[in-house]
């Protein structure tokens, strides 16, 4: 609902002090920013007046410049690029399987009564832990960390929408049984739509999982990637060169899980605490 | 409002036993019902608690097999949910993920046998017919009680069924909306001209409302007696103050008054 404005809003608002109105807008903001300059220039300010070793904890300068060089001589471009890669390929793997899986298993007792043993225990498992294995199978090229990344992913995204396609409410089933709906109709109108919610966050699990299953795969046994960059980085001692490591990989996982978060407010405009 | 002869709805011999896989008990729900609802008529079921009247109406509606007995609606046996009956469910049961219009046009869309526009034409006629015109593009949490109700009757008035199902649609508003609610749909009935089978545990609802009130007995339900109700055809709430319409309301009273004090009533529930 669009509310009517007031005709004399802009008078309205002209004779408000301009100060706390300005302030309540902002102060979440301001506040954030505030608070990690201020972080950030206690770090400097401990690097440059040595009030402990930047070996051990760099400093936003030198990360900067570091990571300013390593662009420049274009090093990390073949890192990013296999990282990402891999993260494509397994993720996308997990989600072109997971979520057709998912919806066969919540919907079909008989398919989850037969895939429900191996889910619960693969689940269950640290997928880390198969990381030897999977070296043994695929060997320490991207074919491995693909491995590792989708197993990271496919199961959250496999149990979040098992479980959303399972708990729909019977009273919706009821309805559409009432207007005659058939198997298929009723999982098109009411079951999938229903689950949506429970998909998307189960994206938004899997993605952490995903990056997980990037770094550690490929602090394990590889030759190029952003975990093997911080790895071996970390190995000589060179922690600016960890810092921009980590930096990469933290970015490019706020940057996706804010989209996915994107997706989901435009999937979800019909919830009662949907803020547009 | 005449009702002329011909049965919209009729229930022979109607008689239904549940299996409890819980208790592993047999439970005899109702026995030998005899119900006619003629066209254009609005009958009221009423009855003591947990007596049945739910599970008779989702037997018209086809939700349930009977055990013994026919139901016919328009001379076919029903067998199943069909188009010729739609359901108005206790709780709205809106889908809160369609707007007013997409939920109301529903129906139709399962059914898959309009074109797109004209669904939507359909649906949005619907809408203004119950007074929620400016409401269509709106979602479910956004509506009041009332509203939401007033959505859940014209999803099904939209199927322009024979018959008309209502199961205590006004359960969950408050008592004010609930009368008012109670004139809009006899307003909104008459505009549709359609014949309706309403269940209610409110007596002076049940009044208000119906041309024939079915009183059923605890259960395993019976019609205990069918009430003719003499009242002008033109109903408004001052009714409810007329001595007339109380002693009918006592009358219905007393009727239900016997059933639930009935000492195996105890037992069953």
């Amino acid at each position: 609902m669009s509310a009517i404005p007031h005709p004399d809003a802009a008078a309205l608002q002209a004779k408000l002090p301009p100060g706390p109105a300005w302030w309540k807008r902002n102060e979440n903001w301001v506040l954030g920013t505030v608070s990690v300059l201020v972080f950030l220039a206690l770090w400097e300010a401990s690097a440059a007046y040595k009030w402990v070793n930047p070996l051990f904890t760099s400093s936003p300068t030198r990360i900067v410049l570091t990571g300013t060089e390593m662009f420049a001589d274009g090093s990390i471009y073949e890192h990013i690029a296999v990282s990402g890669y891999e993260f494509v390929f397994g993720y996308g793997l997990a989600l072109v399987i997971g979520v057709p899986l998912g919806i066969l298993m919540g919907w079909y007792g008989r398919v989850n009564a037969v895939l429900e043993p191996f889910v619960s225990a693969l689940y269950a498992t640290p997928r880390i832990a198969l990381l030897p294995l999977i070296l043994i199978w695929l060997g320490i090229g991207v074919a491995s960390k693909v491995a590792i990344v989708f197993l990271g992913a496919v199961f959250p995204i496999l149990v979040n929408t098992i479980t959303g396609v399972r708990t729909v409410e019977a009273d919706f089933i009821k309805v559409a049984r009432s207007f005659g709906a058939n198997d298929w109709q009723l999982f098109l109108t009411v079951a999938l739509p229903s689950s949506v919610p429970m998909l998307l966050a189960g994206l938004r699990l899997g993605l952490g999982h995903a990056l997980v299953g990037i770094v550690v795969g490929e602090m394990y046994g590889a030759t190029q990637g952003l975990g093997y960059l911080i790895a071996n980085a970390g190995a000589r001692f060179q922690t600016d060169k960890v810092m921009v490591g980590i930096i990469l990989i933290a970015s490019a996982g706020v940057a996706m899980t804010e989209l996915l978060r994107r997706i989901e407010r435009r999937f979800e405009r019909w919830r009662p605490n949907f803020r547009g | 409002m005449t009702a002329s002869q011909q049965a919209k709805l009729d229930a022979r011999q109607v008689s239904l036993t549940r299996y409890n896989d819980r208790t592993k008990q047999y439970l005899e729900v109702l026995r030998d019902i005899d119900l006619q609802v003629f066209e254009g008529e609005l009958v009221t079921i009423v009855g003591p608690s947990g007596c049945g009247k739910t599970t008779f109406l989702n037997a018209v509606d086809g939700l349930i097999k009977l055990t013994a007995g026919r139901i016919l609606v328009d001379n076919c046996q029903v067998s199943g949910p069909g188009p010729d009956r739609a359901f108005v469910f206790q709780n709205d049961c809106l889908f809160p993920w369609r707007t007013v219009l997409r939920n109301v046009a529903y129906g139709l869309e399962i059914q898959g046998k309009l074109p797109q526009r004209e669904m939507t034409a359909r649906a949005r006629e619907i809408v203004e017919l119950v007074g929620l015109q400016g409401f269509a593009e709106h979602y479910p949490h956004e509506l009041s009680g009332g509203m939401r109700q007033r959505v859940n009757i014209a999803r099904a008035l939209v199927m322009e069924p024979k018959l008309l199902l209502l199961d205590e649609p006004f359960a969950a508003l408050d008592a004010q909306t609930r009368e008012f609610m109670q004139v809009e749909l006899l307003k909104i009935l008459a505009r549709a001209r359609t014949t309706a089978l309403f269940i209610t545990h409110q007596i002076n609802e049940a009044v208000i409302l119906s041309h024939r009130v079915a009183v059923f007995s605890a259960r395993p339900a019976r019609i205990k007696e069918i009430i003719k109700i003499d009242l002008p055809p033109v109903r408004a709430l001052a009714l409810k103050h007329e001595p007339k319409f109380v002693e009918i309301e006592r009358h219905i009273w007393r009727l239900i008054e016997e059933e639930a004090v009935r000492p195996d009533m105890a037992a069953a529930a």
